[in-house]
């Protein structure tokens, strides 16, 4: 019953003051609001890039011959010969927390049928690559291991060598294609994954059996590195250091000596990209951080100028009976009441920003329920804290002084 | 009728301002039984005010001893004094001290928003029948900027009234209005004291002296002369006789 009054009261307060209710609020409103965007536009740009990395095959393990020195643009790592198919028989049988394991040897040149050509790479691999890269058929069919074994010349393309090569809309199933001079027989077209993080076209792309590639076009012994898919993206990390263990024994490398391959996870890819996004998701979310304990301040200060204002009125409502608590109680509702109010309007507003961006500015966002509720909470507790000081100071007063305040 | 309401031993208050100290009052002693109305006269300075104020448990005697309705002062919290304040004393304030921007009725209802034994159609049922008393009911939704000063007065009776106080203190209550206002103001707290409500009256004019059964005079902090008045005036009669021409509300 009393809390009742007490709240009547307050909100009768907030209601004779709305305009100076109203631009207090907007503190707290705008702090809450740009908290729970900013917050969105992070998580939403962190999803995007594990979603397209994902789409590349999340549970892919790459090895690559030669040494890790510093970063991908090492590509040529390629001419370094240490990767051997044993390598890969080897790891087929010894570990047990891969799923897919496939050779790959790949070369650059030239898709040419009939008058029309196109510079591409052609990879030589296992049936086992297309669930390393989490990749389907768009039509036709992909080739077997009774393929790989007898070096057969047939081929999958992507999307980018149909559009160049058959231009004029034939079905490429069953159409030849000459690489390098060496016909192919395309059985297969893979679907569309287009662009990777990277810009990279990844349908530019021919996909034939692993021995043809090998013997045929390169006509080489070695491997240019070996593709395995993890068990589950969790189990990567482990994957990668069993690897790095067998490729070390096999190569007979001393414990002083550097690896003469590098195992990458997509996973470490992935963690390196999200730590980027999550540095900027920081700094945005301290930078709403400091509107919403400016939006705190707002309502310390106007609480403040409010004690000071009504003292008068303080000191009545004690001579009628109003108790220290009852004064306490009824400023710390007022102010609690701005805060909350403020805190749902700022949710909607927050919500509101978050749809705009992605409607109109087309930025990926995703609202996380936790931003909701911890910028919310903050509101709340900053709204309280800073508003029980001025109602403690308020509630501290002897009503005789506070009735002759002026 | 002999109870006694107030009971005031040795009473002294002092300020300190800066350096100096001042004595508002010097050791007063009086006692005030129930159903009295009693006007407490002196000059500016006399310590009246001062005294009212204590007596309204709105400030503490510096030494002295102080029994409300048979209770001591000095024994109550800070929160028992303001249930006594909510339930037993009406204090009238010299400026009537009403909310701004907010009804007569809801003005008159603030004490009973502290009183958590009272509901909210007896607060307003309550609130209606001290406006009534005062004869403000067709005006109780003007806030007080849309009220004359002696309705405005009349506002602040009507909240000292709303919680069946066994006193009513009143500080200056008629300082500021006019002959006819202040015997218009006089006539309803006799009409309270008819009904058995103690008043304790603070003015420094001598005619509305003459409407209380009682006079203390003070001068200085001290009780100069305390005396029982031989031929109290009826205020409606005093009303009654006023010139016509003055009659403006």
């Amino acid at each position: 019953m009393r809390l009742l009054n007490l709240l009547k009261i307050a909100f009768k307060a907030i209601v004779l003051n709305k305009t100076r209710t109203l631009l207090t609020m907007l503190g707290i409103i705008i702090g809450v609001a740009s908290v729970i965007a900013m917050l969105a536009i992070g998580e939403g740009s962190k999803e995007s890039i594990r979603a397209s990395i994902s789409s590349m095959g999340s549970n892919m393990i790459t090895i690559r011959p030669g040494a890790d020195d510093r970063g991908p643009a090492r590509g040529s790592g390629g001419n370094v010969q240490t990767l051997t198919l044993q390598d890969y028989e080897l790891i087929k049988e010894q570990s047990e927390l891969l799923s897919y394991i496939t050779p790959v040897v790949n070369s650059g040149g030239q898709v040419i049928s009939g008058s029309n050509n196109w510079p591409s790479t052609i990879f030589g691999v296992y049936p086992e690559y297309l669930n390393i890269k989490v990749v389907d058929l768009q039509s036709g069919s992909m080739f077997t291991d009774a393929e790989v074994k007898s070096a057969s010349k047939v081929a999958v393309i992507g999307q980018t060598i149909v559009d160049n090569v058959f231009p004029d809309g034939t079905d490429p199933v069953g159409q030849m294609i000459r690489f390098n001079n060496i016909p192919f027989k395309v059985i297969g077209v893979l679907e569309v994954k287009g662009e990777n993080t990277f810009g990279q076209d990844q349908d530019d792309i021919v996909v034939a059996p692993f021995t043809t590639v090998q013997k045929r076009i390169l006509a080489i012994d070695y491997l240019n590195q070996i593709m395995a898919a993890a068990i589950s993206e969790d189990d990567a990390p482990e994957a990668v250091e069993q690897l790095t263990e067998i490729l070390r024994s096999q190569h007979q490398l001393l414990e002083n000596e550097e690896d003469d391959f590098t195992v990458r996870s997509m996973e470490e890819l992935i963690s390196t990209f999200s730590s980027t996004s999550e540095m900027l998701t920081i700094l945005l979310v301290a930078v709403a951080s400091i509107s919403l304990l400016i939006g705190g301040i707002g309502i310390m200060n106007i609480m403040y100028v409010s004690v000071k204002e009504r003292t008068k009125e303080i000191g009545l409502r004690m001579a009628v009976g109003g108790k220290g608590a009852d004064i306490l109680m009824q400023f710390l509702i007022e102010a609690i009441l701005i805060s909350i109010t403020g805190g749902f309007l700022g949710v909607i507003l927050g919500l509101g920003a978050t749809v705009f961006i992605e409607k109109f500015l087309s930025w990926p966002t995703s609202v996380a329920l936790y931003s909701i509720i911890i910028s919310f909470a903050v509101c709340a507790i900053t709204g309280i804290f800073f508003g029980w000081y001025p109602a403690r100071k308020a509630s501290a007063l002897d009503p005789i002084t506070a009735l002759r305040y002026e | 009728m002999d109870k006694e309401i107030i009971k005031i031993e040795g009473l002294t208050r002092e300020f300190t301002m800066g350096a100096e100290t001042v004595r508002a009052l010097r050791g007063v002693s009086f006692t005030v039984k129930e159903g009295e109305f009693v006007t407490i006269m002196g000059s500016s300075g006399s310590g009246k005010s001062t005294l009212l104020n204590i007596l309204g448990c709105l400030d503490n005697p510096t030494s002295g001893t102080y029994e409300i309705d048979g209770v001591k002062m000095k024994d109550l919290s800070k929160n028992q004094l303001a249930t006594l304040r909510n339930e037993k004393i009406g204090f009238i304030f010299q400026s009537y001290n009403l909310l701004p921007r907010t009804s007569a009725l809801e003005n008159v209802e603030l004490p009973l928003f502290y009183n958590s034994k009272v509901s909210t159609e007896e607060r307003r049922a309550r609130a209606l029948k001290a406006l009534k008393m005062v004869g403000l009911e067709d005006r109780m939704d003007h806030t007080p900027s849309q009220l004359s000063g002696g309705q405005q007065q009349r506002v602040a009776i009507a909240r000292s009234l709303v919680n069946n106080p066994v006193m009513i203190l009143a500080d200056e209550d008629t300082g500021n209005l006019d002959t006819r206002t202040a015997y218009e103001i006089m006539s309803i707290f006799q009409a309270l004291n008819e009904q058995g409500i103690t008043i304790v009256f603070v003015t420094h004019e001598p005619d509305i002296a003459s409407f209380s059964k009682r006079t203390i005079v003070l001068k200085d902090g001290n009780i100069l002369k305390d005396y029982k008045n031989q031929s109290v005036q009826s205020a409606v009669a005093q009303l009654a006789l006023l010139p016509q021409e003055e009659h403006s509300l």
